[in-house]
This record gives C-alpha cells, sequence and structure tokens, in this order.
C-alpha cells in the first residue's frame, strides 16, 4: 500500500518544498517509485529545486479540469527515472483544485506510486485545506524561531481537527553553535512546545542554497551535512530505526581546522 | 557593552530560553482560543453569581490564563478579593 505524505507548515520560508524535493530524490535514491505534486498554485518552485523548469508542458490544473490525463503532465526526473513530478500552474490561484480533485486523482496514482508526496502552500486557507485531503501523514516543517513554532502549533490544531491520523514534526535551519550559546531552541525545546514526534532535525547548511541554485537537492551530495540529515528522514520513514545525529559545531577546533585549510 | 557584561555575570537570560518562555504562554492563548471579549463576559459572569453571596471589589478581580504545571491543560485563573465588609 503506497503512503501519501503532505509537507507543511504554516509560514512560510521554512523550507516545504526544499524538504518535499530532498524526501523525493532520496526515496527514490532508495529505489522507490515516487511522484511529487505541487500544490503551491501560483506560485510554484518545486520544478526549479529539481531541475526540471524547462520540461513542463501540463500542469496539475490540466489534470484536475480533465484536459488531459495525469500521465501526459507528470513530468521525469533527469537522473532517478523513478521519480516523476506534477507541476502545478504558475498562473492559476489555489482555488482551482479542491480537496475532492486532490483525493479522487491520489486514488489513481496510488495504483503506480509508493510514495506520493505533496507539497504544500504557506497559510490556513483552502490551498492548505485542499494539500491535507488526501495525506495519511502530515510532516510539519517548523525552524528554530519564534514565528514558525507559533505557525507550527496552528497548523498542527488545524490537522487535528482535520482528523489526519499521523502527524510529524521536522526542525529545519538548526544552528548548532547558536543552540550551544544557549541562543537558539533545540529539538528538545521544541518538541515540549508542540508535543509532537520529531522525525528529523535538519541544520542550516549553505549546501542547501548551493544545492537549489543547480536543481540538484543537497540529499544527493554526501559531503553535505544537511543532505545527511535528509538521507536519515528518509530511513525513518521506511521504517528504520536511526538515531538523530549530532551536529558540527563551530568550536575552537574546527575555527582553527578551517584558517588551516583544514 | 552593557549586555556583554550582564551576559558574563550571568544576569541576562540565554535568548534560547525566553523564546521557550514567550511561546508556552502565547500557545496557551492560542489553543484556547479565547478573545478578550469571552474573558471579559466570563469575568462579569463571575462576579454575578459571586455578588450573590460576598461583597466583592470589582476593580480588583483578575482572570488570566496559565499554565497548570501539574497537567497537560490550560487553566483559567480568577483571583476575587472578597471585601471584609459585612454584607
Amino acid at each position: 500500500m503506497s503512503k501519501i505524505y503532505v509537507i507543511t507548515s504554516g509560514k512560510g520560508g521554512v523550507g516545504k518544498t526544499t524538504t518535499t524535493a530532498n524526501l523525493g530524490v532520496g526515496l527514490a535514491m532508495r529505489g522507490k517509485k515516487v511522484v511529487l505534486i505541487d500544490t503551491d498554485t501560483g506560485l510554484r518552485n518545486l520544478d526549479l529545486m529539481l531541475g526540471l523548469e524547462n520540461r513542463i508542458l501540463y500542469d496539475l490544473i490540466d489534470v484536475t479540469e480533465g484536459r488531459v490525463p495525469y500521465k501526459k503532465a507528470l513530468v521525469r526526473h533527469k537522473k532517478f527515472d523513478n521519480l516523476y513530478l506534477l507541476p502545478t500552474s504558475q498562473v492559476k490561484d489555489k482555488t482551482a483544485v479542491n480537496p475532492e480533485q486532490l483525493v479522487k486523482l491520489c486514488e489513481e496514482l496510488r495504483k503506480e506510486f509508493e510514495y506520493i508526496l505533496i507539497d504544500c502552500p504557506a497559510g490556513i486557507e483552502q490551498g492548505f485545506k485542499t494539500a491535507i485531503a488526501a495525506a495519511d501523514t502530515a510532516l510539519v516543517v517548523t525552524m528554530p524561531e519564534i514565528s514558525a513554532v507559533r505557525d507550527a502549533d496552528k497548523i498542527i490544531g488545524e490537522l487535528g481537527r482535520a482528523d489526519m491520523k499521523e502527524i510529524e514534526l521536522i526542525i529545519n535551519r538548526i544552528r548548532p553553535q547558536m543552540v550551544e550559546n544557549g541562543e537558539m531552541m533545540d529539538m528538545e525545546d521544541i518538541n515540549d512546545i508542540l508535543s509532537i514526534d520529531v522525525i528529523g532535525q535538519v541544520p542550516d547548511d549553505i549546501k542547501v542554497v548551493t544545492a537549489a541554485n543547480r536543481g540538484e537537492p543537497c540529499v544527493m551530495s554526501h559531503d553535505s551535512e544537511a543532505g545527511q540529515a535528509y538521507r536519515n528522514i528518509v530511513g525513518r520513514l521506511l521504517g528504520e530505526k536511526i538515531p538523530f545525529m549530532e551536529f558540527e559545531k563551530e568550536g575552537f577546533w574546527s575555527r582553527l581546522k578551517h584558517v588551516f585549510g583544514k | 557593552m552593557l549586555d556583554a557584561l550582564m551576559q558574563i555575570f550571568g544576569k541576562k537570560e540565554k535568548s534560547g530560553k525566553i523564546a521557550k518562555e514567550r511561546l508556552q504562554v502565547v500557545l496557551i492563548r492560542d489553543r484556547a482560543n479565547l478573545s478578550p471579549e469571552v474573558m471579559d463576559n466570563i469575568k462579569n459572569d463571575i462576579i454575578e453569581v459571586l455578588s450573590k453571596y460576598v461583597k466583592i471589589n470589582r476593580q480588583d478581580m483578575e482572570i488570566s490564563l496559565s499554565d497548570d504545571q501539574d497537567s497537560d491543560s490550560a487553566a483559567i485563573v480568577v483571583n476575587v478579593p472578597v471585601s471584609r465588609e459585612r454584607k
């Protein structure tokens, strides 16, 4: 039976799309058949993250409105032939798809794919309600900032009211040195506040930006700490028991190493 | 400069801890979803009920939402000063 995840956050800019791209590629690297659905209609970016922006012919709205079968709108990844993107429209708005349409589409996709990942728009309006309608599990992305945690709490409340069966938390963009200095909340603090199981914590890593620049998510890069964190989350999604990683801190020795060029 | 000195002497709380404490308080209010208007109505109703039995100081009455340390829930805490005068 395939699994449907929605990646959501409430607040914008915490890394929903980056997370969707990395988990999707990560699952494909493990040989799973995966489809990623961008539901951030009007503000699509998942295509850019995956380096597929020039290959889009049809989009989600063409499919839900019955103009083309979904197979025609799927874009295959360049490197992984078991990974597909269903892009959304850049010109329509979030009311263009309703929850029933997405549920119906996902039921069809379930027959062909093992993992369906839905990238949710920011906010708690119609676009959010549509994105979560088809999912079995919600992955709530937040970061150790006061406004992001508050919005995550709001989203968790909304997901509860929508009878979401499983909710897991991903804490993104952690700065280990700030945590060490007591100037940033850590995983335990956020877990205390939100009382939701944490499935992963991802450090703030410049490679996330450089990877996005190239359209190759950092989960593919073996010298990226964030990439390792995403690979760990993928393992946990596959049911593996993987301990949380210790992040590298900019301590005295590593600073010294930088000075002497490692 | 003063900030740095305060930190050395342990006078200033770390911002990570402040963030956590502020969130814990604000989320009690967010989750309860009680507007100031509703809180005010609760206050007036309590005054009405209690006034039947005791003389109370309306001005000094306080109502707030707070974290119940012993359980997972929030608590509405009402502080009602009762007048010492005989009714």
